[in-house]
């Protein structure tokens, strides 16, 4: 029981996380705060990545260390790294319109600044 | 030797030449503006030649594979590989090509028409540098044989199309618009990336064909498949998941609108790659469940899009929602051939009729739409408002404008000789027999879109000349081109209906369908 627990760790840590996340975006009226749910979320989906990419003593694929030629395929590692510079890219352009729409309504709470209607 | 070496490596110039483009603008931008005119002109024009090119290769010889870093273009099993592919692949069948060559037209013209359009605003390096990367986005969505690609393109086309849209900040509402199309599509391609890894942690594979000939369809799957669909869904603008169009159309310059709805159509292709070539055919898909899924979302989108266009009174809100109501058309067409892909006799008899019909429709609102976008544009260029009550007479002093309009009215109406016709009638004559009550919801769609554009039309071009336009021109010839452009090829589509549908939509029906067809090219037969 412990150890089923112990291996789902990670998965266990990712879901809490990304409810957190989750919750963020849904009840927060902040949208600098919305927009720290997203990069939490954000970050639950590359934990969850990396976590999927764990073996349990596996070896690092760098060739001129390893003891065998079995070594673990860095696919997700290499997944999550484009993931991470995409989510700078996401957060710094979102943070940047938080910024404008700061300078231009005088606030940041969603719920004054709805002048989209219909 | 130029020549062929060209030809091979036209997949990898798809997406070179836009990129180099897009970031070599500021550094050419800041010699004059007449050497960014030209190096932008010259871009679009080599990235929609590439993509022609590309797009005749295909229909002529077959899909085309491209691998990147190996040592020969079509190597996609390296020897070491035990015989699974392990680099990003490029596979090009009819459908891609197809929306290649959908978004190579109106890019060009889009581009062209930006040129004066745009050419008295401030910032333009980083416009031209953002619209290029979203052609690179749609372009690589569309192209790309491999999953997390997609993702990474749709990320590319998502975060440009926001930029684009908040670009003009306009006091403030579109970067509201810019935001809320930005953390939209965050979400989704979050979901999506879930899905990605759901798949590749059971499978070990990324590239499509690979997942497709692997998948058992266990509850992981069915929850990628989830995760894979609603984003997707979203990102094309399909009811309930459609709130992001009107703000998002409605705030972004024209031009970028018309390019907003080729992305969205890129979303719409990777829906229909999903649950054709990635899932369709597995034993235990059940047809006639999605096939319902997708053509309740179209008929939905169909009619709350038309019913909520009708009040309106921002010319490009309007627009946007009758770009939702449309989507719904090409959903319907498609959500048929879904549901009876594992009959047979009904493929044959009308389902594939109808996705033809549904896949048309892709192409031919893509130029209409676009059109009426930038006629939308050329009405704010000149105005400076948007609001329909306030505009009037336009027609004696913006005759070219209006005859664009109304190209574009008829034919999203469908309205004979214009393209909109020619896919409406595939889809009510093939739907009819599936359901002869879809069927009339489609064609009282059609009506309600004739009588929303009759409106418009009527209250931008009739009535007297007003004295606040009495300074209205008709657009510069550049604007005038672009519309132009579109203008032909809807009429093009409407009149020979039958050559297009030879000679590009029925291959590309036939690529959707065949599911072993797209597996085999990437691991070869068995």
């Amino acid at each position: 029981m412990l150890s089923k627990i112990l291996i789902n760790f990670p998965l266990i840590a990712v879901v809490l996380i990304a409810m957190m996340g989750l919750s963020a975006m849904v009840f927060k009226r902040n949208i600098v705060k919305i927009l720290m749910g997203v990069t939490i979320l954000e970050s639950a989906v590359n934990l969850f990545l990396v976590a999927t990419g764990y073996r349990e003593g596996g070896i690092a694929p760098i060739f001129t260390n390893a003891p065998s030629t079995h070594m673990v395929l860095p696919t997700v590692q290499a997944l999550t790294l484009t993931s991470i510079v995409i989510g700078v890219a996401t957060s710094a352009m979102m943070l940047s319109f938080a910024m404008i729409i700061y300078k231009k309504y005088g606030t940041v709470d969603v719920r004054k600044i709805r002048k989209l209607k219909g | 030797m130029t020549i062929s070496s060209i030809a091979q490596h036209l997949p990898a110039l798809l997406i070179a030449v836009p990129l180099l483009t897009a970031f070599l603008t500021p550094l050419i931008g800041g010699v004059n503006r007449t050497l960014r005119m030209l190096w932008v002109a010259l871009g679009i024009s080599a990235t929609s030649a590439i993509g022609l090119a590309l797009a005749w290769k295909v229909f002529t010889t077959g899909t085309v594979l491209y691998v990147f870093g190996a040592a020969a273009v079509g190597q996609v099993l390296p020897m070491d590989s035990g015989g699974i592919p392990i680099r990003i692949i490029f596979e090009v069948d009819a459908f891609s090509a197809l929306m290649i060559v959908i978004a190579s037209i109106s890019a060009f013209a889009i581009t062209m028409y930006s040129l004066v359009s745009e050419s008295e605003c401030s910032g333009q390096d980083g416009f031209y540098a953002l619209l290029f990367l979203l052609v690179v986005g749609i372009m690589g969505m569309v192209a790309t044989g491999d999953l997390f690609n997609f993702f990474v393109f749709l990320e590319i086309s998502s975060l440009a199309g926001a930029a684009l849209v908040a670009y003009r900040v306009d006091k403030g509402v579109a970067v509201e618009a810019g935001l809320k199309y930005a953390l939209l599509s965050t979400l989704g391609a979050l979901c999506v990336l879930i899905a990605i890894g759901l798949l590749f942690a059971q499978y070990n594979a990324l590239n499509l064909a690979t997942l497709a000939s692997r998948l058992q369809f266990t509850t992981l799957d069915k929850i990628a498949l989830a995760l894979l669909i609603v984003p997707l869904a979203m990102k094309c603008g399909a009811v309930p998941m459609h709130f992001w169009t009107p703000d998002t159309y409605a705030t972004a310059p024209s031009s970028i609108t018309a390019l907003l709805v080729v992305s969205s159509q890129a979303s719409l292709y990777g829906l229909f790659r999903v649950l054709f070539s990635l899932y369709g055919h597995l034993v235990q898909f059940n047809y006639a469940t999605f096939g319902w899924f997708v053509i309740i979302l179209g008929v939905l989108s169909m009619f709350v899009g038309v019913t909520m266009a009708i009040p309106q009174k921002d010319v490009k809100r309007l627009m946007a929602y009758h770009a939702v109501s449309q989507t719904g058309y090409m959903l319907l067409g498609v959500g048929v051939g879904l549901a009876v892909l594992g009959n047979r006799s009904a493929l044959n008899a009308y389902g594939l009729t109808a996705m033809a019909g549904g896949i048309f429709h892709i192409i031919n609102h893509a130029m209409y739409k676009g059109l009426l976008f930038l006629t939308a544009g050329a009405i704010f260029y000149r105005t400076g408002t948007r609001n329909l009550n306030k505009l009037g007479g336009l027609g004696h002093t913006m005759p070219w404008t209006m005859v664009f309009f109304m190209i574009g009215a008829l034919a999203i109406a469908g309205i004979p000789p214009f393209n909109g016709f020619a896919s409406k009638l595939m889809i009510y004559e093939s739907v009819f027999r599936f359901s002869p009550f879809l069927s009339i919801v489609a064609m009282v769609v059609s009506i309600l879109t004739l009588a929303s554009f009759v409106k418009v039309f009527h209250s931008i071009f009739m009535g007297p000349r007003r004295e606040e336009f009495a300074a209205a021109r008709e657009v510069p010839a550049a604007m005038i081109f672009g519309m132009a452009l579109l203008a032909v090829v809807v009429m093009l589509f409407g009149l020979f209906p039958q050559t297009f549908i030879d000679g590009m939509i029925t291959p590309a029906v036939t690529a959707l369908v065949d599911r072993g067809a797209y597996i085999s090219a990437i691991l070869g037969g068995h």
